[in-house]
């Protein structure tokens, strides 16, 4: 019986690294062992940072297919299988900023530092196991907020708050849409 | 709003019976996390941030093991634990409390536990065991959200053991009046399926039953599950086909509720799952394509949208068209379609192009023909991802009567691969291209292959050479004698250097396979000399001596010299394992062996025998020479030919004389000649025949001689190719180049089709001609979200104007500053020109103008100059309305910034280029070039200098040539700085359609008259501006305000709208006010005009 996960738009990993290669988020869809999580991480950062703008999005690793792309100062990474259609992982990733974009609104890095909990309840209701889950992006937030309103006021972040250690550039929105 | 919306929104209200008591100790237990935080970026070192950590750990770890620990200190501690664990650091002892965390918090506590418990824990994780409890509690919970995480946690990771524990309650669930729990469940179930199939079997009617279910949400998740199945076993869910036809044609229709669009694309996710699902089913099965042939139509038509979205749909389409029973109309489109990938200027397009062709031509290799020159192209890109995707391509039309050069191609990107992988991979396929196709293979591509391999190997891993032995000794097992004598060599060569990497096999079974080689009539006495010499490198000890013994006895006293010599060899060194050793060590075989090829070792021994009065060494060329001298005959095409075809040489720069092997009319001819192939049977003899008893009849009939002697000629027969191409889509910079390219294109897709490679070449310039065109008009607009493009910036970012605004954190590199001068988005040229406020007032005819410098009026070092810029505007511009200035680049003391200004009849790009630095600067030029834009200067400003502090106007006049959603102009400056080398540096800027639109005022009659005369339309559904009283009225408004549209009359909730593109080229619009959405149709004279138009609408729309 063919079990490959041959057809499927199952991502492997998801990583949110910023230009400093500092890991913001880490999620994976496979059971991968610490080392080998650790790897992955080292080899994206390397991989993906020093790429030239207007280059092509999709990468060779190994035998896996890397996706990235950068909004401002972070760099969202996710790692498919070779028959995967790249095109498509692109716009899970792009999805995903527009799903942080409207629960934070204007999401910035700093958003993701802090509340990086929040960024990922936000993912757990986007994929699941690696599967584009929600294509509506109403939904998804409605059942954030659902939660939230439980939640104590939701820390954002104003940049005085944080200015005096963290500059600027970690303040600026991913996108607008 | 739609039914989901609503569904969520009513259920809101009963979710949130929890209170919420904002606490004082929020604050403080975030400031923890935010201590922490602040306090990693503030070290500079990796060893301080480690103490740092190490330090945070213990204070974590004893406070979650102390009893007085509540929940909520918990869920903080918890979440440290994660930023810690991100960092890279062991938290392993605060997995247990992380479980804990989820079975004893209140809802918010529990959701972070549940977190906590979803990154720390693996699947396998032992004490995942202890959650089912939790779960199991959490399921039976009446509060939804409990309920939701429980579900959440269940779909990302369960002990596959205790499934049968819970699966009834999920089950239950899949009858929950909520969608998301029902979806969710469904999704739950969806994992058990993948971790534990037989496990679900029973509630396959279930799955049906989610399929059915009214809300799209839940449907589309019962699809991952369906697609599984399917890709399983295609043949039970046949008759499911008809529904899911008829799902993608609700979907592709417009039919469900607009909060699952994206990006205007309706359910794009589902629409490919879709796909997928129909691909499997109709694959090798003609009744069940036919259904699904009108649908797959119908998206293909649909997604016209410039999205890659749309282009991701697009290509799931094309790959289902060829998968299924195939019709050739829809195989046309697709193939079209796959031209406008590949050709597109976006390199993530033409990746995914070349994807699909590397899919598609194992269907139809014909269709790569079409392409022959982009991926020619391709295979020289910078970027190694594209090269290696285009190899990948080329391996899929490996034919015997290519290979040769296909494996060239591989094995020279292997030399500028550096991962492993990719290296085994190519290998790899170079080993299977070869070996499927040894047959022709000459001889020059199997040396060459054992020297690379042997190249390779020594920076490359083990890995590879193991790859090769492996390959060859299972050919070995096989039936060697069909292979050819000189594989075979090889095959002795490398076996007897690297089997011994292979621990498992004894060097005697080699010996035996080897000793095989040698009973085979076929094999010739040079194998049998390569055989003998692997066999001493191999040198076995036991059984197989006596083997060896006993070949090398049948030897020694063979005829041939050279076998005998081997046999000497093999006796002696397998008898005496310490000499063996010293002559052939196994580390030796790594590096390379120099050779002295002058000889001069010899010295002594040639003086001597000239001495002694030997005659004097000539080449074997001059002895032939001599000897057909003497045969008096007139040989003067010989001198004629050999530099020709020297030069042919340098043309195509190969030395192998391979291509002769695949020759088929002239592209054979054009090739090459290596020192060894100038022996080549082919030309001489041509030219023989030609000049030799023969040549005298050459005086009768010149005519007929004079070709002849052409197609034998390289240089000419590659001329006559260029010429038969001359249209060809590639524009290269010499004819040279193209004709390698040619060349390369004849040799690379030979023997594709039955045709000759001239004919196919000639074919296939017409259609990849049209594609091109195409591709131009669309692909030009499709990077939608861009508002402009700074070459000068390292991101990419599609959303990019936010990130212009920032200073970076470590230190920006200066091209980044420009950034700062312009906050607030202010690149954004689009929306400022199409919020701006138009004024029509009729101006002189602009006067385009050199580049003129004028003193600034403000010295300003910083570079804040964007407001003085606007005060350089000449005068008959300055009044009407222009975008904001935008800097596009600063560098080396020079700004250069850009506006439109909008006439009636047309659009002005103004440059300002403004000299901050303190002193002069020469020569500058500017250039601005568009593909989309016909772009006017009287001149391009030859060396104009700029005074320091002084800023020069450039202006330009822009027509459209053809519509696009944005127009992109790319420019070029170059400048001399007063010390140093001339600079020079490319941007671009970009502007949208909307700066040409203008509103076109005429009657309903008028507007009648030419609604019926224009022949290009589009239609499509868009949002309606919701609100007011008049949602029709509001939208036309915001229409009219932002795109400069006319409305002409509006009747009821109908509406007819009319603009034109720089005066003369009309567009009308006719919307209608639809179950609460604008359908909008679109019609034009000209072609594009529609497509883009509407898009501008939409986003106008979506801007709100």
């Amino acid at each position: 019986m063919c079990r490959s996960t041959k057809y499927q738009d199952k991502l492997r990993f998801l990583l949110l690294f910023s230009r400093q290669g500092k890991l913001r988020l880490q999620k994976w869809f496979v059971p991968t062992s610490d080392r080998e999580r650790k790897k992955v991480i080292r080899d994206m950062i390397m991989l993906v940072l020093p790429r030239q703008p207007r280059t092509c999005n999709f990468l060779q690793w190994k035998d896996l297919k890397i996706v990235y792309k950068r909004y401002a100062s972070l760099y969202f990474c996710a790692g498919l299988e070779e028959q995967d259609n790249e095109l498509l992982a692109l716009e899970v990733l792009h999805r995903y900023v527009e799903l942080l974009d409207k629960y934070f609104g204007n999401v910035c890095e700093l958003d993701i530092i802090f509340n990086f909990e929040k960024a990922y309840f936000i993912l757990d209701e986007f994929l699941m196991g690696g599967e584009v889950l929600e294509t509506s992006k109403f939904a998804v937030n409605v059942s954030m907020e659902q939660a939230d309103t439980l939640q104590e006021v939701t820390q954002h972040f104003h940049h005085s708050f944080i200015l005096h250690s963290l500059t600027l550039c970690l303040s600026v929105p991913l996108c607008v849409f | 709003m739609s039914d989901v919306v609503e569904k969520t929104l009513t259920a809101l209200p009963s979710l949130l019976s929890l209170d919420s008591q904002p606490g004082s100790a929020k604050l403080s237990s975030n400031s923890k996390l935010g201590n922490l935080i602040r306090g990693i970026t503030e070290l500079t070192s990796k060893h301080e941030e480690e103490k740092l950590i190490q330090r945070e750990l213990l204070l974590i770890k004893e406070q979650v093991s102390s009893p007085n620990t509540t929940m909520r200190q918990m869920k903080e501690l918890m979440v440290r634990a994660i930023y810690c664990e991100m960092l890279g650091y062991g938290v392993s002892f605060s997995y247990i409390h992380a479980i804990k965390l989820a079975q004893q918090g209140n809802v918010l506590e529990k959701r972070v536990g549940y977190l906590a418990v979803s990154l720390f824990l693996n699947e396998s994780h032992e004490l995942l065991l202890l959650l089912v409890n939790t779960v199991l509690k959490d399921l039976q919970s009446t509060n939804l959200i409990e309920v939701c995480m429980a579900l959440t946690v269940v779909s990302q990771m369960f002990p596959k053991d205790m499934i049968p524990a819970i699966l009834p309650l999920v089950e239950e669930k899949l009858n929950h009046p909520k969608e998301i729990i029902r979806r969710k469940a469904v999704l739950a179930l969806y994992k058990f399926y993948l971790i534990a199939p037989n496990q679900v079997q029973h509630i396959h009617n279930k799955f049906r039953k989610a399929l059915c279910d009214k809300d799209p949400g839940v449907m589309s998740a019962s699809l991952h599950i369906y697609l599984q199945l399917i890709q399983e076993n295609p043949e039970g869910y046949k008759d499911l086909a008809p529904s899911f036809v008829t799902i993608l044609k609700q979907v592709v229709g417009g039919k469900l509720p607009m909060d699952f669009n994206y990006h205007s694309v309706p359910a794009p996710w589902l629409q490919i799952h879709l796909l997928r699902i129909l691909s499997f089913l109709g694959k090798n099965d003609q009744s069940t394509s036919e259904i699904m042939y009108e649908i797959l139509d119908e998206s293909l038509r649909r997604a016209e949208m410039n999205h890659n979205i749309t282009y991701a749909i697009l290509y799931e389409c094309v790959k289902c068209i060829y998968t299924i029973h195939p019709k050739s109309d829809l195989l046309e489109k697709a193939a079209k379609c796959i031209g406008n990938f590949v050709l597109s200027p976006k390199i993530n397009l033409k990746y995914l192009g070349l994807k699909a062709l590397t899919y598609v031509v194992q269907q139809d290799p014909k269709l790569a023909l079409q392409h022959q020159m982009t991926i020619i192209e391709c295979l020289d890109h910078p970027d190694l991802i594209i090269k290696r995707e285009t190899l990948e391509l080329l391996f899929r039309i490996t034919n015997d009567q290519n290979v040769t050069v296909i494996v060239e191609k591989m094995l020279d990107f292997l030399r500028i691969s550096e991962d492993d992988h990719t290296t085994i991979d190519l290998v790899g396929k170079c080993f299977h291209s070869v070996e499927t196709c040894y047959n022709r293979i000459s001889q020059t591509v199997f040396l060459n292959f054992s020297l690379r391999v042997r190249f390779d190997s020594v920076e490359e891993d083990k890995k590879l050479r193991l790859f090769a032995v492996n390959s060859y000794i299972s050919l070995l097992q096989g039936d060697a004698s069909k292979l050819p004598q000189r594989f075979l060599q090889v095959i002795c060569w490398v076996l007897g250097e690297y089997s011994h990497l292979r621990d498992d096999l004894e060097p005697d079974v080699i010996v035996r396979l080897l000793a095989k080689l040698l009973d085979m009539k076929t094999s010739s006495s040079e194998t049998k000399c390569w055989v003998l010499m692997a066999m001493t490198k191999l040198c076995p000890g036991g059984a197989a001596l006596a083997l060896v013994h006993n070949v090398s006895e049948t030897y020694s006293s063979s005829l041939d010299t050279m076998l005998r010599q081997r046999a000497q060899e093999l006796e002696i060194l397998s008898q005496d394992s310490e000499l063996q050793a010293k002559v052939l060590p196994r580390s030796a075989s790594m590096e390379p062996v120099e050779v002295d090829s002058s000889l001069s070792f010899l010295d002594g021994f040639v003086s001597e025998a000239l001495a002694a009065g030997a005659a004097p060494y000539k080449p074997p060329h001059q002895r032939q020479e001599e000897l057909s001298r003497s045969k008096a005959l007139n040989l003067e095409p010989y001198g004629l030919s050999l530099p020709i075809s020297m030069s042919s040489c340098s043309i195509t720069d190969r030395q192998s004389p391979t291509l002769l092997s695949i020759s088929s009319g002239l592209s054979g001819d054009s090739t090459d000649f290596s020192h060894k192939g100038s022996s080549t049977v082919l030309k001489l003899d041509g030219v023989k025949r030609l000049w030799g008893r023969d040549g005298y009849l050459a005086q009768k009939e010149p005519t007929e001689e004079a070709p002849r002697i052409e197609a034998a000629s390289p240089v000419r027969s590659a001329d006559q190719l260029g010429n038969n191409n001359s249209q060809t889509p590639t524009p290269t910079p010499t004819p040279e180049c193209d004709q390698e390219k040619q060349q390369l294109a004849s040799s690379l897709f030979v023997g594709l089709a039955s045709q000759s490679s001239i004919c196919l070449m000639g074919k296939s310039d017409q259609p990849s001609q049209r594609f091109r065109r195409k591709t131009k008009a669309s692909g030009s607009s499709e990077q939608i979200t861009n508002p402009l493009v700074f070459p000068s910036d390292g991101s990419d970012n599609l959303l990019y104007k936010n990130l212009l605004d920032s200073p970076d954190l470590d230190g920006s590199p200066p091209e980044q500053t420009p950034g700062l001068d312009a906050p607030n988005g202010a690149c954004d040229a689009e929306e400022e020109s199409t919020d701006a406020d138009m004024k029509e007032i009729k101006t002189p005819p602009i006067r385009d103008e050199h580049v003129t410098a004028e003193a600034s009026p403000h010295h300003d070092p910083d570079g804040s100059k964007d407001p003085s810029l606007t005060s350089h505007l000449p005068a008959e511009l300055s009044a009407l309305s222009h975008s904001k200035t935008t800097t596009l680049f600063s560098k080396q003391n020079l700004d250069v910034s850009a506006c439109h200004v909008q006439k009636e009849d047309s659009v002005v790009l103004v440059v300002f280029i403004s000299n901050c630095s303190d002193s002069f600067l020469q020569q500058i030029r500017l250039q601005v070039d568009s593909e989309e834009l016909e772009v006017s200067c009287v001149s391009d400003s030859p060396s104009e200098e700029l005074k320091s502090h002084s800023v020069a106007v450039c202006q330009y006049f822009l027509t459209v040539k053809r519509p696009s959603v944005h127009f992109d102009l790319s420019a070029t400056v170059s400048w001399q700085p007063p010390a140093g080398s001339p600079l020079t540096t490319q941007f671009s800027y970009r502007l949208p359609l909307t700066a040409f639109i203008r509103a076109l005022r005429l009657s309903t009659e008028e507007y009648g008259a030419k609604w019926l005369a224009f022949s290009h339309d589009t239609k499509q559904n868009l949002t309606l501006i919701q609100g007011g009283r008049d949602p029709l009225a509001a939208t036309l408004d915001v229409l009219k305000r932002k795109l400069q549209l006319h409305v002409v009359e509006v009747i009821g909730v109908e509406a007819i709208v009319a603009c034109c593109l720089q005066q003369d080229q009309p567009c009308l619009m006719h919307c209608r006010m639809h179950a609460g959405m604008l359908s909008v149709w679109l019609r034009s004279p000209v072609p594009d005009l529609p497509d883009c138009l509407l898009y501008c609408c939409q986003r106008a729309l979506q801007e709100l």
